[in-house]
């Protein structure tokens, strides 16, 4: 077995979401005080961090698109924060309901990824976007009607919270569990075979990539996530409704997964944090009718990013103004100084004028049977 | 009697609107072989473009304002939003579409409020029909839909420019090397489609006076989900889906236990019959090649 170079480049984003997280945590563990806003902005972040990395292995890397993520994320919440409001008598509030929580908001969420990863293994496009899309609002439609009792009905499912200073850290584990999973998945073979499926599913298959298998994987594995970022949320909020779990939820996901590029993890994970962020602050200056200036601006980064990184017509302008040319134009311009050396004097040398007088009196003679030599052929 | 009488009528016309919807759902994914997701908001700009236009007290000027500025701003998201992505990914234009959806309904908010817009365009008042009392404007509705339905299958079947487009559906690139203007055809389908969508905005409005921005979005996915049930790119199919799809509709509002669950039973329809019968009832079974 050979083992790789270790490179740190691979291993960033566990670092920079592990200092953040030792930061926040170090704060609160020490007895300092973060206030209310700033403790539930950070649970947001992780649950859309979440989200945004497991869709990102749907949409980014086996390219077929999930409108229907919030769905996942609604049957988490639900069986999630069932299950611990069930526990709290006997178990309390502590970790251990947490985790038990956790393993079937995320078990029931999986399950249904493999309900819908099946018609996924006949559809595509399209159509697996309407399946998808259909299943959001089904589950939607379910959790809306169920009676009082069980679900809460259209009042919503209460749930009890965790510690409030300290579920973030916890969230943050299970951002840096997903990240695991998903990027040491993508960095194997079976992940190249669910980026072969992307690429030309008719040509993975002739090479023997078993496509049942990686397309259920991987749409099972995304709706485990989200699974786990709703037992998360389920803990994050008072209430479960499942009016949050819409059609629009399912779009803002996929902005965050769009903007960071897609296939990309890192650009998920810092668009993610950026959209969260950015919504929070808004919600607070964009009320009434303005708040939907949000929407629109979802929607014309979805439109522009994708024809920009998509456009057959702009290729060549991509090719030419991407950021993977500019850093690496700017770290030739660093490695090299030569190019502020002054080589006047060199040039000085070199004839450099060509007088026009020179090249007319130049004779061009006739030469006779050029023609046919070059169109030859052609008879 | 005249309960179940008028059930079905309700049934048919709102069925009515969905094949007027999903027809012009299955022109456009049957020749620019895409899901325009904006279809449904179309539906919703025509209904605020008539809205507008009733001011004048003019129903015709309204509904024939409402044909062409759906036709403009049909043809306008063609050119700026699918156009550059031809030849790209679908999944590329299929998040393009979305956002295009999106912005409509985001921009309809803010210029008119998220407040619906209450709008009276024509009031056909009922008849009896059968001992039931039954809407002028669900028959209109009926009536108008399968005209359309009538018309369109003639124009694509009969005419030089409805022969060009099942060209361009059937193989676009031996359409071009046939001489038919492919990009041209495109731009028509996408104008059919969105004159097909005012009619279905102004048939929203006969059936309850009132537009609001999301007027379009679940209608134009029932309908896509109609286009499907009948069979994508057939139009006698979208016919059959959507009066299909209605007459679902509507009876599962009949039964107070089934009721709430009306979205998710349709829902659920759709997914049995992609995994059943992907093609959909009249739909034609296509290889995929390399």
């Amino acid at each position: 077995m050979k083992l790789g170079k270790f490179k740190l480049k691979h291993y960033i984003n566990y670092i920079v979401i592990g200092i953040i997280t030792a930061i926040f945590s170090g704060i609160v563990l020490t007895g300092g005080r973060l206030d209310n806003s700033t403790l539930f902005l950070l649970e947001k972040v992780a649950i859309s961090i979440i989200l945004a990395v497991s869709l990102s292995l749907v949409v980014g890397f086996l390219g077929e698109l999930s409108l229907g993520h919030a769905g996942f994320m609604c049957v988490g919440a639900y069986l999630g924060g069932k299950v611990a409001a069930l526990l709290q008598p006997t178990l309390g509030n502590g970790p251990l309901a947490f985790l038990i929580a956790l393993v079937v908001g995320c078990g029931a969420a999986a399950i249904c990824g493999i309900i819908i990863g099946i018609p996924a293994l006949r559809l595509r496009g399209d159509y697996l976007a309407i399946v998808t899309l259909a299943f959001g609002e089904i589950v939607k439609s379910l959790f809306q009607n169920t009676s009082d009792e069980t679900f809460g009905g259209s009042l919503g499912l209460p749930t009890p919270r965790y510690d409030k200073n300290y579920l973030f850290i916890f969230a943050f584990i299970l951002v840096l569990v997903t990240l695991a999973v998903v990027q040491n998945l993508m960095r194997s073979k079976h992940g190249r075979a669910i980026t072969a499926i992307r690429d030309n599913e008719i040509a993975a298959r002739a090479t023997g990539v078993n496509v049942t298998k990686y397309k259920l994987l991987a749409f099972t594995l995304s709706a485990a996530f989200a699974g786990i970022a709703g037992v998360l949320y389920s803990y994050s909020n008072y209430t479960v409704q499942s009016a949050k779990f819409g059609y629009n939820y399912s779009i803002e996901i996929l902005v965050m997964v769009v903007l960071g590029g897609m296939g990309n993890i890192n650009g998920s994970i810092v668009s993610a944090a950026l959209i969260t962020f950015l919504n929070t602050k808004l919600a607070t200056v964009l009320t009434g009718d303005l708040a939907v200036l949000q929407n629109l601006f979802y929607a014309l980064i979805l439109i522009v990013i994708v024809i920009y990184n998509n456009a057959p017509a702009l290729k060549g302008f991509r090719d030419k103004y991407n950021l993977g040319v500019l850093v690496a134009k700017l770290r030739k311009k660093a490695a090299d100084p030569s190019h502020v050396t002054d080589d006047k004097a060199k040039w000085d040398v070199v004839p450099t004028k060509i007088s026009m007088d020179e090249i007319l009196s130049v004779d061009v003679l006739p030469q006779s049977g050029s023609d046919e030599e070059q169109n030859g052929g052609v008879k | 009697m005249e309960d179940i009488l008028s059930t079905l009528i309700n049934g048919l016309s709102l069925g009515g609107i969905y094949a007027m919807i999903a027809l012009g759902y299955t022109m456009v994914y049957g020749i620019a072989k895409m899901l325009n997701f904006a279809h449904g908001d179309i539906i919703m700009i025509g209904g605020y473009v008539i809205f507008i236009f009733m001011a004048t007290h003019n129903p015709l000027l309204a509904v024939a304002m409402a044909i062409v500025m759906c036709v403009i701003l049909g043809v306008v998201i063609e050119k700026v939003a699918y156009k550059p992505l031809r030849g790209a990914s679908p999944l590329a234009v299929l998040i393009t579409a979305i956002g295009v959806s999106y912005l409509l309904q985001s921009l309809a908010q803010i210029l008119f409020g998220s407040a619906p817009k209450m709008v009276t365009v024509y009031d056909f008042g009922t008849i009896k029909f059968l001992g039931a009392t039954v809407q002028v404007s669900a028959l209109v509705t009926l009536g108008v839909t399968v005209v359309v339905m009538i018309a369109l299958t003639l124009f694509v079947k009969y005419t030089r420019l409805g022969r060009a487009m099942i060209a361009v559906s059937e193989d676009r690139s031996a359409a071009q090397l046939m001489g038919i203007n492919v990009n041209g055809i495109i731009t028509v389908t996408f104008a059919i489609g969105s004159a097909l969508a005012a009619l279905a905005g102004l048939f929203y409005l006969l059936k309850a006076p009132s537009v609001s921005s999301t007027l379009g979005a679940m209608p134009g996915i029932k309908a896509f989900t109609a286009a499907v049930i009948g069979g994508i790119g057939s139009i006698p199919g979208a016919m059959l889906g959507g009066i299909l799809l209605g007459m679902v509709e509507c009876i599962s509002y009949k039964f107070s236990a089934i009721a709430p669950y009306t979205d998710a039973i349709e829902f659920s329809i759709l997914i049995l019959i992609l995994l059943v019968r992907p093609t959909g009832f009249l739909g034609k079974k296509r290889r995929e090649k390399v």
